[in-house]
């Protein structure tokens, strides 16, 4: 694995093919919990630590597993992998797993996993796998985190509040009271505000496309005429 | 013919291979986890009792001290739940009971109450429940005191008719645009201190604390 492939990999995972605001995979955590920062970072860690769990168990035993199963066997390892998630959080973020509740047994239906595992892992070895896997995971996760920021932010006039559930006690006065007195918000809070909150996302990353776009063309025409005019 | 059916063999055995695999790597780690797992549930259980049950009402390991509860009418319960027992140098001053109020705004509130000797409550919290965030959410401690206004409360205090909001004519407070919520845990805690009245006795002498036995 060479640092372009790696550069690429990373590219891809966080931006270019970023599952939560360009392939839009996995939108049932997405709108479910996403109501804050901590519950969104949180979910969107353990699918990264699934996804790259499973890309480093699927890429070895590929040449292994006949073409016609291959897919159960996937979901399998995938839904094995995610119920060792669930234990180890259960016994050791307890708070953190009650809040999560049912949508940490649903991340192996998360097409995401299923889908990377299929596209990559079958075609590639152990470590890349891994790695692509992992930067999936972590576009979802930042896409989880903007979107609980903006609607913690709107919905309760808070940041990181919960924190002390995931991070223990000590982090009970991390909690940032961003406007003090706030009556609250209900919309941003509701599975609507998470829709709107994401179409606002992927129209922002459009935009950014956009005007990337451009720029390149702006400076490609000006470097032709300037050629021209030396010319 | 035969090479499909050793195609088939093969692709069955590769299967059963790696489900034999998942289950054993399943297994070890419930066994791994099991222990701590049901500390840290004992633990949560535990915050939540000490919060309703003040700690110079027992001395004993009140986590231990449970008996069975049938599943009940007046408790709104459809399954066997869990009672724990507080003792003070061994005598009997409050039971944590599990309540379900079932006509939430958004179906079920899952309530735990404690209730002291003389039928006086302790406290109340809300475990679980689906009402409306920012509206019928007050039941919750974090979000607003309501729910404290159940503390020291008994049927002997409030008689039936105090038992409903006061916009019914009755004791207790209510938020306006949000009435539904705070009926449904009134009506189920009353129901809950019926039920204590009923089996007072059944509730604090059985299944007593076996005591040493000297030889």
């Amino acid at each position: 694995m060479n640092l372009q492939e790696t550069r690429d990999i990373l590219h891809n995972g966080l931006w270019k093919q970023n599952t939560g605001i360009v392939q839009l995979l996995g939108m049932c955590p997405l709108l479910a919990v996403s109501s804050t920062v901590v519950n969104g970072v949180s979910l969107g860690l353990a699918t990264a630590v699934v996804m790259a769990l499973s890309g480093a168990a699927i890429a070895p035993i590929r040449s292994y597993v006949p073409n016609e199963i291959r897919i159960p066997v996937f979901i399998l390892i995938i839904a094995v992998l995610v119920t060792v998630v669930q234990y180890l959080m259960n016994a050791y973020m307890y708070g953190l797993y009650v809040v999560l509740g049912i949508f940490i047994p649903l991340i192996v239906t998360n097409c995401i996993v299923l889908a990377r595992v299929e596209a990559f892992a079958s075609k590639n070895s152990a470590l890349p796998s891994a790695l692509d896997g992992f930067a999936m995971g972590l576009g979802l996760t930042a896409v989880l985190g903007v979107l609980g920021m903006m609607r913690e932010l709107l919905g309760k006039g808070t940041l990181f509040s919960g924190i002390d559930l995931a991070l223990g006690n000590m982090a009970q006065g991390w909690v940032l009271h961003i406007i003090p007195e706030y009556k609250g918000f209900l919309l941003a809070i509701l599975p609507p505000g998470a829709f709107i909150g994401l179409g606002l996302l992927i129209a922002g990353k459009n935009w950014l496309n956009l005007r990337a776009e451009m720029r390149r063309k702006a400076a490609h025409s000006a470097l032709d005429k300037s050629t021209a005019a030396s010319a | 013919m035969k090479r499909i059916a050793r195609s088939t063999m093969q692709t069955a055995v590769n299967l059963v291979f790696f489900a034999v695999l998942g289950t054993a790597i399943l297994a070890s780690t419930f066994f791994m986890t099991h222990d701590a797992i049901i500390k840290s549930e004992e633990a949560e259980k535990l915050k939540l009792i000490t919060q309703i049950v003040p700690p110079e009402l027992f001395d004993n390991d009140i986590i231990q001290d449970k008996l069975t509860i049938q599943p009940s009418g007046s408790l709104g319960t459809d399954d066997v739940t869990t009672a724990y027992r507080a003792r003070l140098k061994g005598e009997p001053s409050a039971v944590v009971l599990e309540s379900i109020a079932p006509d939430g705004y958004s179906g079920k509130i899952w309530l735990i109450l404690a209730v002291r000797a003389n039928g006086e409550l302790a406290g109340v919290r809300v475990v679980a429940h689906k009402e409306t965030p920012g509206l019928g959410d007050y039941i919750e401690l974090p979000k607003s005191p309501w729910i404290k206004g159940f503390d020291g409360k008994s049927r002997e205090v409030y008689k039936e008719a105090d038992w409903k909001v006061k916009k019914d004519g009755g004791q207790f407070d209510y938020m306006t645009g949000a009435t539904i919520t705070p009926r449904a845990v009134i009506k189920a805690v009353n129901k809950a201190l019926i039920y204590f009245g009923e089996n007072r006795d059944k509730l604090f002498v059985a299944n007593e604390p076996k005591k040493e036995v000297s030889k």
